[in-house]
C-alpha cells in the first residue's frame, strides 16, 4: 500500500491520495490536503462539513450522500458547492481522510 | 394461525408469494399480499414504448394472474406500518396484524424533488419514461420530432435500473437515425456521475460508445433546478444546459408509506442487512427489491436473486436458526445499445462487470461486456422469462443466485 507524507506525518493512502485509515487523520492533515486541492483557507463553514462527514461515516459505516449532508447535516447543497467547488463530495471526503464515495457525486 | 404479510405485489412481492406458498406449512401460516394497484407492469418494457417497439398491452397483465392460490390478495393502499405493534394500517382504516412482514413496496420517481420539473412543461417539453404514462406521452412527442437539442438527464443516484438512461440515449440515437432526423439533432447525456456508469469497467466501454455515436457526455452535473421558460437545466455550480426536449430520470424514492412509518432513510429506503435482507430496525421485518437501501442495483434480476436468499431466511427465522448471509449483490442485466444490438453485464457487491460468456461459462451464448445481436435477442426474451418464470418464482435457466467467476476475464 502506498504511503505519503502529509503535514509532516507518514500516512497510508490509495493511488488517488485518499487516506485509507481515517484513524491516521488530523486537522493538520486536512488543512494540508485542502491546500493541495486549492480549497481554503479552511473556515468554520468548511470544518462544519468535514466534521459532519467524519461523524456520520463513523456512525453509518458509509460516506453520506449530498442529499444526506443536506437533510441530516443541515448544509445546503448550494453552500457545499460554494465551499468545495468542482466535485464537492470527492474533495471534502479527501480532506476529511475518508474513502472516495463509490458512485461519486 | 400465524400471519405472514407481504407489502407490494410488484416484481419482488409476487415472487416471494410464489416461493413461500410452496415452502411454508399452510396449516400453520396464513399468507397475505397487499397492493393498491390491479395491473402488473413489466417496467423494463417502458424503455421500448417511446420508440414504438412495445405498446402498453405488451407490458401489462392483471396482478391476480401471478398471485398463487393459498395467498390472500388484498387490493388496498398501505397507510403505514406500526412496527412496534406488529401491525399494518391500511388506507381504508383496517389493520393487519403480522408475525412476519416482508416490505416490497419498490421505488418510484419523484419529479417534485427538482424545482421547475413539474409544471406546465411536464409532458410538453419534459418527459420521463419510468412510468407508463410518461413513456406513452414521450412516444407522441418523438413522433413529431424534427430536430433540435435532445437532453437525456439523470438527476440523482440511486435509481432503479441504473443503465436505463444510457440505454434510452443509445436507443434514441438509433431511432432518430432511422427517422432521418439524426443530423438535425444534438444529443447530450447529462449525469451527476463522473463517468457514464456507476461501474468503472462498464463506464469505459459505454463512454466510448457515446463518442462513436456522437453523443456528448456531460459528467458531474448536479441539477439544482430547471428553468422551463428558457428551457435550461441549471446545476449547483451554475452551469447551464439548453434543451428543446428533456428526457429525465427524476429522483427515485421509496413509497411515502415508508416515511409515514418512520422506517426509511433520506430517500425513504429501508435500512437492510446487505447479506440477510432482514431490516436493521426490527427482526421480524424483512425487505426485498427496490425498497431496500442496499448498494446493489435496483433491478428485477437482483430481486430474483434476493428472493432465493430471503425464502431461505424466512424459513430459518421461523425455525429459530441463524440467518444465511447469502446475498452477494449479484446483478445481471442486458444493456440495449440500439441498431438491434445489446450488451450483457454481470456483477456483484465486490466484483466489477468483466468480459466473458453467460450463463454458461466460456460457451455463453450471451457475451459479457460485448455488443452483439444475440444479447439484444436475450433482452427481448427477458420479457417472456419475466412473465413465465421470474414472477412465478421458477429458476431462470442456467443462472445461479451467487455469481460465478468461471469463464469471465478479470484483470484486463
Ligand atoms: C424504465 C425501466 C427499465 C427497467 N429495466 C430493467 C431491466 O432491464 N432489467 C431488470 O432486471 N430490471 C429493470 N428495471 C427495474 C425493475 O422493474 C425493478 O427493479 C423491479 O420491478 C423492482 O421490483 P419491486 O417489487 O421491488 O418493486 P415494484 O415492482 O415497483 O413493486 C412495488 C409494488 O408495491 C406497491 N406499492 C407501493 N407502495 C404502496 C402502498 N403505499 N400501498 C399499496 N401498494 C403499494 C406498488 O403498487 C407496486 O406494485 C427497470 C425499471 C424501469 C422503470
Amino acid at each position: 500500500m502506498p504511503s505519503a507524507e502529509i503535514a509532516g506525518v507518514t500516512v497510508d493512502v490509495n493511488e488517488e491520495g485518499y487516506l485509507t485509515d481515517p484513524g491516521q487523520w488530523t486537522r493538520a492533515i486536512g488543512e494540508a490536503i485542502a491546500a493541495e486541492l486549492g480549497i481554503g483557507p479552511m473556515t468554520d463553514e468548511h470544518w462544519k462539513v468535514i466534521d459532519f462527514l467524519r461523524k456520520d461515516t463513523a456512525e453509518q459505516g458509509q460516506v453520506p450522500s449530498i442529499r444526506r449532508i443536506k437533510k441530516t447535516g443541515d448544509i445546503p447543497t448550494k453552500e457545499l458547492y460554494a465551499l468545495f467547488p468542482d466535485g464537492p463530495l470527492k474533495k471534502s471526503t479527501k480532506i476529511a481522510g475518508l474513502p472516495k464515495p463509490a458512485s461519486c457525486i | 394461525m400465524k400471519q405472514l404479510v407481504i407489502l407490494g405485489a410488484g416484481t419482488a412481492g409476487t415472487m416471494m408469494a410464489n416461493h413461500l406458498v410452496r415452502k411454508l406449512d399452510g396449516n400453520e401460516w396464513a399468507l397475505t399480499i397487499v397492493d393498491e394497484h390491479s395491473t402488473h407492469y413489466y417496467q423494463p418494457g417502458f424503455l421500448f414504448i417511446p420508440f414504438g417497439t412495445y405498446d402498453e398491452k405488451d407490458v401489462c397483465k392483471p396482478k391476480t394472474a401471478f398471485i398463487p392460490k393459498g395467498v390472500t390478495h388484498m387490493q388496498e393502499g398501505i397507510d403505514r406500518i406500526a412496527a412496534d405493534d406488529n401491525e399494518v394500517h391500511l388506507k381504508n382504516g383496517d389493520k393487519l396484524a403480522y408475525d412476519i412482514l416482508i416490505i416490497a413496496t419498490g421505488a418510484k420517481i419523484v419529479p417534485d424533488e427538482t424545482e421547475g420539473m413539474l409544471g406546465d412543461a411536464w409532458r410538453r417539453d419534459i418527459f420521463d419514461f419510468y412510468t407508463i404514462e410518461g413513456a406513452k406521452a414521450l412516444r407522441e412527442r418523438l413522433k413529431g420530432w424534427k430536430g433540435g437539442k435532445l437532453v437525456v438527464h439523470l438527476n440523482e443516484m440511486p435509481i432503479k435500473c441504473p443503465v436505463a438512461p444510457l440505454e434510452f440515449t443509445l436507443l434514441a440515437e438509433a431511432f432518430l437515425t432511422r427517422q432521418g432526423v439524426r443530423e438535425q439533432t444534438e444529443i447530450r447525456y447529462v449525469s451527476p456521475l463522473s463517468e457514464a456508469f456507476t461501474k468503472h469497467n462498464c463506464a469505459v466501454v459505454l463512454g466510448d460508445m457515446l463518442d462513436d455515436r456522437r453523443i456528448e457526455f456531460v459528467p458531474d452535473f448536479m441539477c439544482e433546478r430547471i428553468d422551463s421558460e428558457s428551457k435550461k437545466l441549471i446545476s449547483y455550480d451554475e452551469r447551464e444546459i439548453e434543451y428543446d426536449l428533456l428526457v429525465t430520470v427524476p429522483t427515485n424514492m421509496g413509497d411515502p408509506c415508508i416515511e409515514r412509518s418512520g422506517l426509511g432513510d433520506e430517500l425513504n429506503f429501508v435500512p437492510t442487512d446487505p447479506q440477510t435482507l432482514q431490516s436493521k430496525a426490527h427482526e421480524n421485518v424483512f425487505v426485498i427489491g427496490d425498497a431496500t437501501n442496499l448498494p446493489s442495483s435496483k433491478a428485477g434480476s437482483v430481486a430474483h436473486f434476493q428472493a432465493d436468499v430471503l425464502t431461505e431466511n424466512i424459513q430459518r427465522y421461523i425455525a429459530g436458526q441463524p440467518l444465511d448471509p447469502g446475498f452477494d449483490g449479484h446483478a445481471n442485466c442486458f444493456i440495449e445499445s440500439g441498431h438491434g444490438k445489446a450488451f450483457l453485464i454481470d456483477f456483484n457487491y465486490e466484483i466489477e462487470p468483466t468480459e466473458g460468456a453467460f450463463p454458461l461459462p466460456v460457451v455463453g451464448p450471451f457475451k459479457l461486456l460485448k455488443e452483439t445481436r444475440l444479447n439484444h435477442m436475450g433482452k427481448l426474451a427477458f420479457r417472456w422469462i419475466y412473465w413465465n418464470l421470474l414472477l412465478k418464482g421458477h429458476p431462470m435457466p442456467g443462472i445461479s443466485t451467487k455469481m460465478s467467476m468461471v469463464g469471465k476475464r478479470i484483470g484486463n
